[in-house]
């Protein structure tokens, strides 16, 4: 299908994809077995500038929008589901500074940001706040000009790497989901320390951590929006974050089928290709049509974000729904494809299921996203 | 503030070349063209010479038309200016016909300290164009450079690759040099270069902006005679055994038999 990309856009495509193909592909087997943090591969796509391709350029972006983040996100994915979040986190982390943030932050945050020299977090979930996130525990206690953060956060992806993080914490639990408050916390600040590294089924070269608060001191001035804001800061980050992850989803589906026809059309059974089987034939057919519905959502969806036109909530939330539940199946059937050697490590496609099962979990699992569409659908239909 | 050519080439993606096994020639049709994948490493040193030490670097290409494009992927690394030397006459230049232009074309250039190229070119393999270049131009020429190790009072001083080793040699500047791979590791161009090269203007030179003869120019000027073009006879692969002395000691003693 022919997205219509503009020059611009084709070039980002196309210098993700080199780098995805040249500095990704030949380490993603590597750093998938020993989870260590792709710190290469970050640098290149900084000095690459792709950073910044949804960023303003009055702070060193290519003023671009979601749109431009999802081709790049699904690019790097095509070659690795576990470095390209590394690069996708880091945009869930910034999002919320370019909505929130006023002047002085986004003069202060961004430019590090769009170029790569730092990278970002997004501190939402706890323990006991999963799906729930209005039951955070972490608090927020103003002290004078600053407040004292204590809690903690856990499963942070870009934990630890990062060097700015978007913390969201109670400031006043009696309010509920009123009383959070997004807090901009910088590495190194004292009393803000790193608990445990996870140990994962996919997604293994990302970093995800523990983050503690043990009376942290946050300047009062790091706060995005104003107190009570921080559940709107998450809702309206996440609208506009899951076409991110939904690109994720889009990238390991389609770069677990490339390799997956690559090898039904080498792969030689009763005589013939496999490929040359109806069987295998329908179930190929069926995978590039279901990436290529689940594309048409997501690139459509990220475009009317970057139109900023309407309620993207629902969109937003079928956008990710619907491509991680494909990446998912697909990846699935790629093995099946594959056969037993599907199943070996020493072939690529396995590792393509396990990066795609997060996909239907993070920034919401996909309950929650079925909740938020029907809760948008009823809520259309109560207004006609 | 040094001045640095880098000569590069247009050359068909060797990684998928076919050869017509009737004419035993290229293949060209449906083969993409890209830079000559040495000539990468002229212009990554070139990149990192001009972040030591400050300079401008100017990519040089003899070809037709389009190996334009080579040219503003050079500047989309970082490169500032490209020139495409580009003329009717130069066709079916041989690599003393070639080095000859190129040569001339750097003079036109103006001044210049160093030139940059690769080792040898995919395609023809002969690695003549770069010396070539260092005759017609009378200056010095260092060879199969693995490292530079410093560049300092007009002089630089490098490392070369030899069979048994490396040999440390310094020559002084202006010289030209090319560089082997293991000299860096080529740099992914950046989106605000691609953007810089869609744009930049490329600095058409032909024939008659160069002081030179025509004789000497393209087939006429070429003394190569290519006789016959063939593909050498597939060698057959080795056997590696592995495993205690002796048992091996018996396998190959089994296959000598074996041949008697
Ligand atoms: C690798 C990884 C990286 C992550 N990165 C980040 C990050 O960077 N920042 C961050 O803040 N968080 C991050 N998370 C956390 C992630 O967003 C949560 O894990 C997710 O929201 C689910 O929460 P939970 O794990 O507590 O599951 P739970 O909320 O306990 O859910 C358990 C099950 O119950 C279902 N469920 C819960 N409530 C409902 C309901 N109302 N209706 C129907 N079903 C329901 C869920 O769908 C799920 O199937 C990450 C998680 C992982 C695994």
């Amino acid at each position: 299908m022919d997205y219509l990309l503009t020059e611009e856009q084709k070039m980002m495509q196309d210098l993700a994809r080199k780098i995805a193909d040249e500095k990704i592909r030949p380490v993603a087997k590597e750093l998938d077995e020993t989870c260590k943090f792709p710190y290469e591969a970050m640098k290149v796509l900084a000095d690459s500038d792709l950073f910044g391709v949804y960023l303003p350029e009055e702070y060193g972006g290519f003023g671009g929008g979601v749109f431009e983040l999802c081709l790049v996100t699904e690019e790097l994915s095509k070659a690795c589901g576990g470095i390209a979040v590394c690069y996708a986190a880091s945009a869930l982390g910034t999002l919320p500074i370019l909505i929130m943030g006023n002047d002085e932050q986004k003069k202060k945050y961004l430019p590090d940001l769009a170029s790569g020299k730092k990278l970002a977090a997004f501190a939402v979930t706890e323990p006991e706040a999963g799906s729930d996130a209005s039951a955070i525990q972490t608090t927020a206690k103003k002290e004078g000009d600053h407040y004292l953060l204590n809690g903690m956060k856990h499963f942070i992806t870009n934990g630890e790497v990062a060097d700015t993080y978007v913390v969201i914490a109670m400031t006043n639990k009696a309010k509920g989901a009123r009383g959070a408050t997004a807090f901009i916390v910088e590495k190194g600040t004292k009393g803000f320390t790193f608990g445990k590294k996870e140990d994962k089924l996919g997604i293994r070269a990302s970093a995800t951590s523990e983050l503690v608060f043990n009376d942290c001191k946050v300047p009062a001035e790091n706060i995005l929006g104003k107190e009570g804001m921080g559940f709107i800061a998450t809702m309206r980050t996440f609208d506009i974050s899951r076409p991110g992850v939904a690109a994720q989803a889009l990238g390991i589906a389609q770069g677990a089928l490339d390799l997956t026809v690559a090898y039904a059309m080498q792969r030689r059974q009763f005589g013939k290709a496999i490929s040359s089987f109806q069987g295998i034939q329908f179930m190929l057919a069926d995978m590039a049509t279901e990436i290529e519905a689940a594309r048409a959502l997501v690139y459509s969806t990220a475009r009317m974000i970057d139109a900023k036109k309407g309620n993207v909530a629902g969109v937003s939330a079928m956008s990710k729904m619907y491509a991680s539940d494909v990446a998912m199946k697909v990846t699935v059937d790629c093995i099946q494809v594959y056969g037993g050697y599907g199943y070996m490590k020493d072939y690529p496609i396995e590792k393509y299921m396990r990066d795609a099962k997060i996909t239907q979990i993070y920034e919401g699992t996909n309950q929650i996203q079925r909740n938020i569409i029907a809760a948008n659908l009823l809520k259309e239909s109560r207004k006609k | 503030m040094l001045n640095i050519v880098v000569c590069i080439k247009q050359v068909p993606d060797t990684t998928d070349v076919k050869i017509n096994p009737k004419t035993n020639t290229l293949i060209r049709e449906g083969v993409e063209s890209i830079m000559n994948p040495f000539d990468r490493y002229a212009v990554e040193e070139a990149l990192r010479i001009k972040e030591q030490h400050e300079g401008k670097i100017t990519v040089l290409t003899m070809g037709p038309p389009q190996a334009e494009s080579i040219l503003r992927e050079a500047i989309s690394m970082g490169v500032d200016e490209g020139v495409l030397l580009s003329d009717r006459a130069f066709a079916g230049s041989d690599t003393w016909a070639t080095s000859y232009t190129l040569a001339n074309g750097i003079k036109v250039l103006g001044k210049f300290d160093i030139i940059l190229c690769g080792k040898q070119a995919a395609d023809g393999d002969t690695a003549q164009v770069g010396p070539g270049i260092a005759v017609h131009l009378n200056i010095p020429q260092l060879t199969y450079v693995k490292k530079i190790e410093k560049i300092e009072d007009g002089k630089v001083t490098v490392e070369r690759l030899i069979e048994e080793g490396y040999e440390v040699i310094e020559a002084s500047l202006p010289c030209l040099m090319t560089v082997v791979k293991e000299i860096n590791e080529p740099r992914i161009p950046s989106l605000k270069g691609m953007m810089k090269s869609k744009k930049a203007e490329i600095k058409k030179i032909s024939a008659a902006d160069l002081d030179v003869k025509a004789e000497y120019l393209g087939l006429d000027g070429s003394p190569t005679q290519v006789v016959k073009i063939f593909s050498p006879p597939q060698r057959q692969k080795g056997e590696i055994f592995e495993g205690e002395v002796s048992d091996i000691v018996e396998k190959i003693s089994g296959v000598i038999k074996g041949i008697n």
